[in-house]
């Protein structure tokens, strides 16, 4: 027995194929989009993920470091240490800002760490962890930067020796690691014209520039130029002690808030990222909805281009089901031709993306099942019309 | 001519699905869970690993002088100015004096009057012991004419009387003289003394050196103890450098340090750990070191900004692994081993680290491990790798 769909695909195979291909770069935008949802929900995991913590502990009362500003004196992480259960403490710094190389400058956001502890990057690409307290960087390869070159942040030059790959803020801007120290100082200290006039200000003012006391100012200026914050304490649970319970301790007795990883999680999908992953999502279901309306039409119109040779089909005596088989599986093979093509063209020009895509094995399984699901339901319109064809239009015209 | 163009149709149709099914192999091999994690590799080799520490430090003067008045006063003349040299002794600055020479003048008065007193004192001496001569005489002649009874007892008596008053007055007038002569010198003390707080108005240099700052002009009243100009020796500029607690180890005093000034960021200048402070900054977890030149450099500013590298030990040879290659976890370093092209978590043990980012490596591992430098992502125990020759940067 011979195939009609077979043979009727190769009557008409350029046909066909560019349908399919058609079809599969509408299937490859929809699993793109997908793909940009998972990509910002991924962004906002590998941030935890790679801060390398399982307890967040930040001020009192907010919601820090990520969804809120948050500010500690960073000798809290000496007090955390003492307490049972907890292997690990370190202090960390985030500040989202331009990092400049040259006359360009990149959207970053710099983090403070202490070697060795957690907040550093889990992995290079390339180069070396920093091994110098000040003014070496490790830079996210999504930056641009080299190694070797040399980025200004705020007043001071910093060597890039490591490049790293996803580490990213929940935004999605790449990550630029420095030594806590110069991270506090990035993040409080002001440009040079700034202190100056910040000087002059304590100066003119009468009760802290007093003749008889000598020294004063000078005391209270050097105050005001130091700065011990900063905005959260990594915390790493020692084997055996759970996270929670860790963190109650933390909340009751040392007057700060502690997130678990969970929460955290919770704050940044459910806070943080939400308006805009609803918006992506939005768009996605509009999308999905129109793919498999065109499927269903081009299907539908499929079928009326032939329906001539339907009619000389059913007066030659051939059976309803056959017809119906020969749609359905032109219609599956259009599906299928589609998500090949379309899972194969999301996945090249994916990492073209400003931001990461992620394409999932699940949302792409998913795609297949729906995108065959789609096929067969509107080969069902098609296979209604093609049975209700009357025999007598093949002669008749 | 129609079997033809079906055939070349099937073939057509058919290489179309082997492009397709082979780019989406293609796709489905290089992404997702299959896809192998890229790594770089490395074998642990003897090598050396010369520990350093790096550091920040400013330029300060090793002494500095605060020249101030030892009371408050108002400041009358500031003799020199930023920058200037000045010689040990020389005169800096004046404190105005305000009653100070009229007191001088009031105790020179009352000096002379006290030298005039003494004068008096000395003649009325001379009276006495005039006076005294005379009584002495009188008083032998009548004892003599008593023993030959020419003159009653009483008179006799009366005359020894006259000898003791006499010799009395004497000794009065001796204790005058000595009274006025007392307070000549005690006028002249006085004297001196408000000389010396005249000249303690008169600030001096302690020592050869530079001013580096002018705080007070004339006019201006200043305390006890506030300086007026700052001095510093030029030639005892160092730098007091903070050094990360977390790696100080092997730091002593002596180890050779190289010196990169901010002003000059291109010349490495050689210097010396001189002395490692005994109190380290216990809020900043720093400790405390001054390095000193081996030769200061001209221009040099205090305040200025160092970056300070001290070579804390020399080479020392044994495995090294790239820090790289190091995992931190709560149980301790570690590091990815490949075994059969499958990485394990391996813990290590490790010594000192270089600033090259070479680690010393104690235990764990042996010489020819294969161990992963780089990874694309997070690897796991017995996960899917591939070693490529590089994962980032431009192809060498």
């Amino acid at each position: 027995m011979i195939s009609l769909a077979g043979r009727d695909i190769l009557q008409s195979w350029s046909k066909f194929v560019l349908t399919g291909i058609g079809l599969g770069l509408l299937i490859g935008v929809t699993l793109t989009m997908a793909g940009v949802y998972r990509g910002m929900v991924d962004d906002a995991k590998v941030l935890l993920n790679n801060s390398g913590a399982d307890l967040w502990v930040v001020q009192q009362d907010t919601q820090g470091p990520y969804a809120e500003s948050s500010s500690l004196r960073d000798d809290v992480y000496r007090a955390l240490l003492g307490l049972p259960g907890v292997a690990r403490a370190a202090n960390v710094t985030y500040l989202t800002m331009q990092v400049r190389q040259g006359d360009t400058d990149v959207r970053a956001m710099v983090v403070g760490f202490e070697p060795g502890q957690p907040g550093e990057p889990g992995y290079l690409v390339a180069g070396r962890h920093i091994t110098r307290n000040h003014y070496e960087a490790v830079a996210d390869i999504k930056t641009g930067f080299q190694l070797g070159d040399t980025i200004r942040i705020r007043r001071h030059d910093y060597h890039v020796v490591g490049l790293t790959r996803r580490m990213v803020s929940s935004g999605g801007d790449p990550m630029v690691f420095i030594p806590l120290k110069d991270a506090q100082e990035a993040q409080f200290l002001k440009d040079n014209d700034a202190i100056l006039n910040e000087r002059a200000r304590t100066a003119a003012n009468p009760s802290l520039n007093r003749a008889g006391v000598p020294g004063l100012l000078e005391a209270i200026q050097s105050s005001q130029n130091a700065n011990r914050n900063v905005n959260a304490v990594l915390v790493q649970i020692a084997p055996g002690a759970t996270a929670e319970a860790v963190a109650q301790e933390v909340r009751r007795w040392k007057h700060l808030q502690a997130f678990t990883r969970v929460q955290m999680e919770e704050i940044l999908i459910a806070k943080l990222i939400a308006t805009s992953a609803r918006q992506i999502g939005m768009f996605l279901v509009i999308l999905a909805v129109v793919s498999a309306a065109i499927v269903a039409f081009i299907i539908y119109t499929m079928t009326l281009g032939k329906i001539r040779e339907i009619a000389v089909l059913k007066l030659i005596g051939t059976r309803n089901r056959t017809i119906a088989s020969m749609i359905l599986q032109q219609a599956l093979g259009l599906g299928f031709i589609g998500f090949l093509v379309g899972k194969t063209a999301a996945t090249v020009w994916a990492p073209f993306f400003p931001k990461f895509v992620l394409l999932e094995s699940g949302d792409t399984m998913r795609g297949f099942v729906a995108v065959m699901a789609i096929c067969a339901l509107a080969s069902t319109l098609a296979i209604r019309a093609a049975l209700r064809v009357d025999p007598a239009t093949a002669i008749g015209g | 001519m129609k079997l033809d163009s079906l055939y070349s149709r099937k073939v057509g149709l058919s290489l179309f699905a082997l492009l397709l099914l082979v780019g989406f192999g293609f796709v489905i091999a290089r992404s997702g869970p299959l896809a192998p994690t890229k790594v770089t590799t490395t074998r642990v080799e003897a090598g050396k690993v010369s520990p350093a520490l790096f550091g920040i430090g400013t330029v300060e003067a090793r002494r500095s002088y605060f020249i101030g008045p030892t009371v408050a006063g108002r400041v009358q003349a500031v003799h020199v100015d930023v920058g200037e040299q000045v010689k040990a002794g020389q005169l800096l600055a004046e404190i105005d004096p305000v009653d100070l020479d009229e007191r001088l003048r009031a105790l020179d008065a009352a000096h002379a009057r006290a030298a005039s007193a003494v004068a008096a004192a000395k003649a009325s001496r001379t009276d006495a012991v005039a006076k005294k001569a005379l009584a002495e005489l009188n008083a032998r002649r009548y004892r003599e004419l008593g023993e030959k009874r020419f003159v009653s007892a009483s008179a006799v008596e009366s005359k020894q009387q006259e000898l003791s008053s006499a010799q009395a007055a004497v000794e009065a007038s001796n204790a005058n003289l000595q009274g006025a002569q007392q307070e000549v010198v005690r006028l002249r003390a006085d004297q001196d003394g408000l000389r010396q707080q005249k000249d303690n108005l008169r600030l001096l240099a302690p020592h050869d050196g530079v001013v580096i700052s002018r705080d007070a002009e004339a006019g201006s009243t200043v305390v006890a103890g506030q300086a007026i100009v700052r001095l510093i020796e030029p030639d005892s500029l160092w730098l007091k450098v903070r050094l990360d607690q977390g790696r100080s180890r092997g730091l002593a005093v002596g180890q050779s340090a190289a010196i990169v000034l901010r002003s000059n960021s291109s010349t490495q200048l050689p210097g010396k750990v001189v002395r490692i402070e005994p109190l380290s900054d216990s809020v900043t977890e720093e400790r405390i070191t001054l390095v000193a030149f081996e030769q200061i450099p001209a221009g040099l500013t205090i305040g200025e900004m160092a970056e300070v590298t001290v070579q804390t030990a020399a080479g020392q040879s044994g495995l090294t692994v790239p820090n790289a290659a190091i995992k931190q976890t709560p149980q301790g370093a570690a590091v990815w081993k490949l075994e059969d092209g499958r990485p394990i978590l391996v813990a290590v043990k490790l010594g000192s680290a270089s600033l090259d980012g070479f680690v010393q490596l104690v235990a764990g591992l042996a010489s020819g491990d294969e161990i992963i430098v780089h990874s694309e992502r997070e690897l796991s125990e017995g996960g899917h790798v591939k070693i490529v020759e590089q994962l980032a940067g431009p192809k060498k």
